[in-house]
């Protein structure tokens, strides 16, 4: 039989001579490296298992340089980058863990499938570290509506995470989703997750103690998804779909399955490590665990539970099958462990043993099959500074004047289709999809700024959000990645939380280009001295590149996601106008600034000069003074100005409870750039009367810029500038481009 | 008054419905796993809602086998309490105890969000704390949640005034004359499509569904009051 399989795959001259591990994106020098390390010519089954612990996806290759520049510790962090999710401390023992994931390539190809299974992945990185999934988020970009396959894209990968998370009954709460032609071809699918845990019940991935048993839970390994993570790591060409095979299958009531009876083993104490099989599935966790214990493992492939008949150690190492997990405990517990599975309809197998020589061992029928030191699969993958180049485009862009625009004067038409733009436009048709209640700790639904989570058995709760703007990053990668920290930043203090951490999701392009290089440095460079100011350290994330289609690389998109700690429930705050005769106050200075906003897109129809500028420390005193007002319990309604500045603000504001508002902005500005400039470090709030100049008393000695704009009223949206009506009409009319814009598109 | 809310594998509203019994009503209340072949300790037996079974086949059409739903039906039949919200309302017509079936919603999406709901019967142990005729507020969440019945079930459930829910805006799954909950002829099995377990405090959006549970105490005092004044030949 073994020789058999071995006719049937290269041989070790054959890998040689034909270059065989090139088409797994080894290189040459690299192959070179793998046999320095092996002290011979790798076979077949090795080339494999290095390539997918080599590729971006799982060895960081190209990024690592990059990643380093990220603040990862804090007072807070409990665990930074390097297990399965980042840990912060939130009080009383309690701790919340969260992390990103990108699953764009599969998507690109097989949207349902590739979007839940990237939903199922990260739910398993949280709940392998012990940790209780509470909430799940995501980041979506596409292409434009208008166009058929991308709105097969949309449709299947929201009913793709919808599938996913409604069955196994983690609530999605929140999340983003743009279009613009950048993504043509290659969506952006960011999935993270959202979890609780008390201290001492965090785990870690490691292989403990030499001699141990190692068991194998979930379903049968099958041939799906071998290579997931390689082809993660290149480029997505026409020849793609011929890879729908690299995508994975998910099933999420076996998940449920296997998180429940995880959850359940953790708690009764007998796990020494445990990780779950993700990108390079038995590959990546059995070398990893190994690796952070400092020891070896072996395997016994034959024990490795097969859906399909006659698989090759190749296949079984690198299947991506879903829901699978990998632990370590002692042998004397091995009847109750499976005692625990059983309940849940589930076998767990022995499947290996923890030795000290530091070695991946794995046996197949009576064979050693594969021998690979530990360190050398995990650590020791060459790591490269690609070159860096400023982009034509950029320094084109220096010298374009946003302000020359003819003036708009119809701004009653300008904020109708900055409504009706899919990107800014309601939601409702993505999120109705999604069941954002179930657990009944939803306190604030889809929507708002950020969504709102309540912690059980306390006055706390957490908010959380993505966010991320891709045309400033593309105007300029260091401002935009700033703005991303940022206004993640002021979204989870709108809902009245303090910001704790993020973590992000590096979607690039091709790092071999110079020019993206350059965005990806300059992105993370603008995040990590936001995330240094603003105290939210990076506890973990992901990293995805070579997203391009026909016309050149993606817009950079650095998503953030980041989680607020909301101290009391009383605190939690919406964007929505409250009450007739509330009062309105804009916080922050307006300036010029329209390149890169909805409006210039919608409107002008480009995307070109320089984005908002943003001062952290500005920032920063906006989002002490907010959180103290909301704290002071003086706040109705607070609303962060981002997309379609203050006019779209002031109409979503509206919209929840059909409250209109009259409006006097006074400006130095032409009433179009005023009321659609997408300056940063601003906020919209409103306050009951009676409180109203208490409010402003308090953020004036806060040292932040503040104007009273008016009333909240009636069924129309009045804005005037200066005196003169700018905008003026029935509320509903605005609401029903913003309402419509979706659903109208996917008819 | 002692409350079982059913667990199988793949339901993920029964962490929901047992904190709304222990909220709403503070009364002793179990989780009771599929397997369980005794259900005499309990006076109302609640089935949440989920993916019983991963709804492979059809959704409820494996939990109907699972071994504590006979003894659910002998609960039924005993004139206990039973509830089944959204894939328990499901499991609840699979296994024969409520008429009708629920196929998959019109639109073909899942739909997810509040819906106004009118009180159709007022009468039924789980609603004798509404008005007859109340605009409730409860939000619904389910792929498959279109009520179907033939045109003579239908006229039954009207002429035994067995439906307890219509929708009262729009029809948001093209469920058969609107309908959002029937019960039983007894009126003592319920089964809804919305989540009242997830309208139980300001904090999640509505009150309106704490009154189902508290309908059910209720329900239980006035039983045993009947109960205990017959047994005694007080009449």
């Amino acid at each position: 039989m073994a020789q058999q399989t071995a006719a049937k795959e290269p041989t070790v001259e054959q890998i040689a001579e034909q270059k065989i591990y090139k088409q797994f994106g080894v290189s040459d020098s690299e192959y070179e490296l793998i046999c320095e390390f092996l002290g011979r010519k790798p076979n077949y089954t090795e080339i494999g298992v290095f390539s997918v612990m080599w590729s971006e996806h799982c060895a960081y290759k190209n990024s690592k340089p990059l990643l380093k520049r990220f603040p990862t510790t804090g007072p807070r962090v409990l665990m930074g980058p390097g297990e399965g999710a980042g840990i912060v401390d939130i009080g009383d023992n309690q701790a919340v863990v969260f992390k990103i994931e990108s699953h764009n390539h599969p998507s690109a190809v097989e949207p349902y499938q590739g979007a839940a299974t990237g939903v199922g992945g990260i739910i398993r990185d949280i709940f392998s570290m012990g940790s209780r999934p509470i909430a799940l988020l995501n980041s979506l970009r596409f292409g434009k509506l208008e166009n058929d396959r991308v709105r097969y894209l949309f449709e299947h990968v929201v009913s793709g995470i919808a599938g996913y998370g409604n069955c196994i009954g983690i609530p999605t709460v929140g999340g983003e989703v743009m279009f613009d032609e950048a993504y043509e071809g290659n969506p952006l699918v960011n999935a993270m997750c959202v979890g609780l845990i008390d201290h001492d019940q965090i785990q870690r991935g490691v292989a403990k103690g030499v001699g141990n048993p190692v068991f194998y839970v979930g379903p049968a390994t099958g041939r799906d998804g071998i290579h997931g993570a390689t082809f993660a790591s290149e480029d997505l060409t026409a020849e793609s779909e011929a890879k729908r095979s690299a995508v994975q299958v998910g099933d999420p009531f076996m998940e449920k399955l296997v998180m429940e009876a995880t959850l359940e083993l953790i708690a009764s104490g007998i796990v020494l490590g445990i990780q779950d099989m993700g990108a390079a599935g038995l590959t990546c966790s059995s070398a990893e665990m190994a690796s952070k214990a400092g020891n070896g493992m072996e395997l016994y492939l034959d024990e490795v539970p097969q859906r399909e008949e006659g698989m090759t150690a190749y296949e079984m190492m690198l299947s991506e099958s879903q829901e699978r997990m990998l632990f370590v405990t002692e042998p004397q517990h091995e009847a109750q462990a499976k005692a625990i599975f059983e309940r849940w309809g589930l076998h767990c197998a022995k499947v290996g043993k923890v030795t000290d020589d530091g070695r991946l061992r794995l046996f197949h029928k009576g064979e050693q099959v594969a021998d690979m030191p530990v360190k050398a699969l995990v650590d020791d993958c060459p790591v490269y500074h690609k070159p860096s180049k400023v982009p034509d485009y950029y320094l084109k862009n220096g010298s374009v004047d946003t302000t020359r625009y003819e003036q708009v004067t119809d701004l009653n038409a300008a904020l109708k289709k900055v409504l009706g733009s899919p990107s800014l436009a309601s939601k409702e048709w993505v999120y109705n999809q999604y069941d954002y209640q179930v657990r009944t700790s939803t306190a604030v639904v889809p929507g708002s700024d950020a969504a709102v989570v309540t912690i059980r058995g306390t006055r706390k709760a957490l908010a959380m959000t993505t966010d991320c703007n891709g045309r400033y990053a593309y105007l300029d990668p260091e401002v935009g990645g700033r703005i991303a920290v940022a206004e993640a930043a002021r979204n989870i203090v709108c809902s009245g939380g303090e910001p704790l951490a993020i973590t992000d999701n590096l979607n690039f392009g091709s790092p071999e280009k110079p020019e993206v290089f350059w965005q990806m440095e300059k992105a993370v460079d603008g995040m990590a001295e936001a995330c240094r100011f603003l105290e939210t350290p990076v506890i973990g994330g992901n990293v995805s590149l070579y997203n391009e289609n026909a016309k050149g690389a993606i817009y950079p998109t650095p998503v953030v996601g980041m989680v607020g700690l909301v101290e009391d429930i009383d605190h939690i705050t919406t964007q929505e106008f409250k009450a007739e005769g509330d009062v309105i106050f804009l916080l922050g200075e307006t300036k010029a600034e329209i390149g890169g906003s909805e409006f210039q897109y919608a409107v002008h129809g480009v995307t070109e000069g320089r984005p908002p500028e943003l001062d952290l420390a500005t920032e920063r005193r906006l989002h002490q003074a907010v959180l103290g007002a909301i704290r002071q319990g003086l706040v109705a309604s607070a609303h962060d100005l981002s997309e379609g500045g203050l006019a779209a603000a002031l109409a979503e504001s509206g919209f929840g409870r059909g409250l209109g508002a009259k409006v006097d902005f006074a400006t130095n500005l032409r009433p179009d750039l005023a009321l659609f400039s997408e300056s940063q470090s601003r906020i919209l709030l409103s306050a009951k009367p009676e409180q109203a100049a208490e409010l402003a008393a308090y953020l004036r000695s806060q040292d932040v810029p503040l104007q009273k704009l008016g009333t909240v009223g009636g069924d129309r949206l009045t804005i005037a500038v200066n005196g003169h009506t700018a905008i003026d009409a029935p509320l509903n009319e605005f609401l029903k481009e913003w309402k419509e814009a979706i659903p109208c598109r996917m008819q | 008054m002692n409350f079982a809310v059913l667990v199988f594998p793949g339901s993920n509203c029964d962490i929901d419905m047992y904190k709304a019994v222990e909220d709403v009503l503070q009364q002793p209340v179990d989780y009771v796993w599929h397997t369980s072949t005794d259900l005499s300790a309990y006076d109302a037996i609640l089935v949440p809602g989920g993916f019983s079974y991963g709804d492979y086949l059809r959704c409820g059409a494996i939990a109907r086998f699972a071994p504590v739903m006979s003894e659910v039906r002998k609960a039924a039949e005993q004139g206990k309490f039973v509830l089944g919200v959204c894939n328990g309302f499901q499991i609840l017509t699979e296994a024969g105890l409520l008429p009708g079936a629920l196929i998959r919603n019109k639109s073909l999406k899942f739909r997810c969000h509040p819906v106004d709901l009118t009180v159709e019967n007022a009468n039924t142990a789980f609603t004798n704390a509404y008005a007859q005729g109340e605009t409730v507020r409860i939000p619904i969440a389910h792929g498959e949640g279109n009520f179907y019945c033939d045109d003579e079930t239908l006229a039954k459930l009207k002429a035994n005034n067995q439906i307890v829910f219509r929708y009262a805006g729009e029809n948001p799954n093209g469920s058969v004359d609107n309908i959002a909950g029937i019960c039983n002829e007894r009126g003592n099995v319920v089964g809804m499509m919305p989540h009242p377990e997830r309208a139980v405090s300001k904090l999640l959006g509505s009150e309106d569904g704490a009154r189902m549970f508290k309908s059910v105490l209720n329900a239980f005092a006035s039983k045993a009051q009947t109960g205990a004044g017959s047994g005694a030949g007080a009449r």
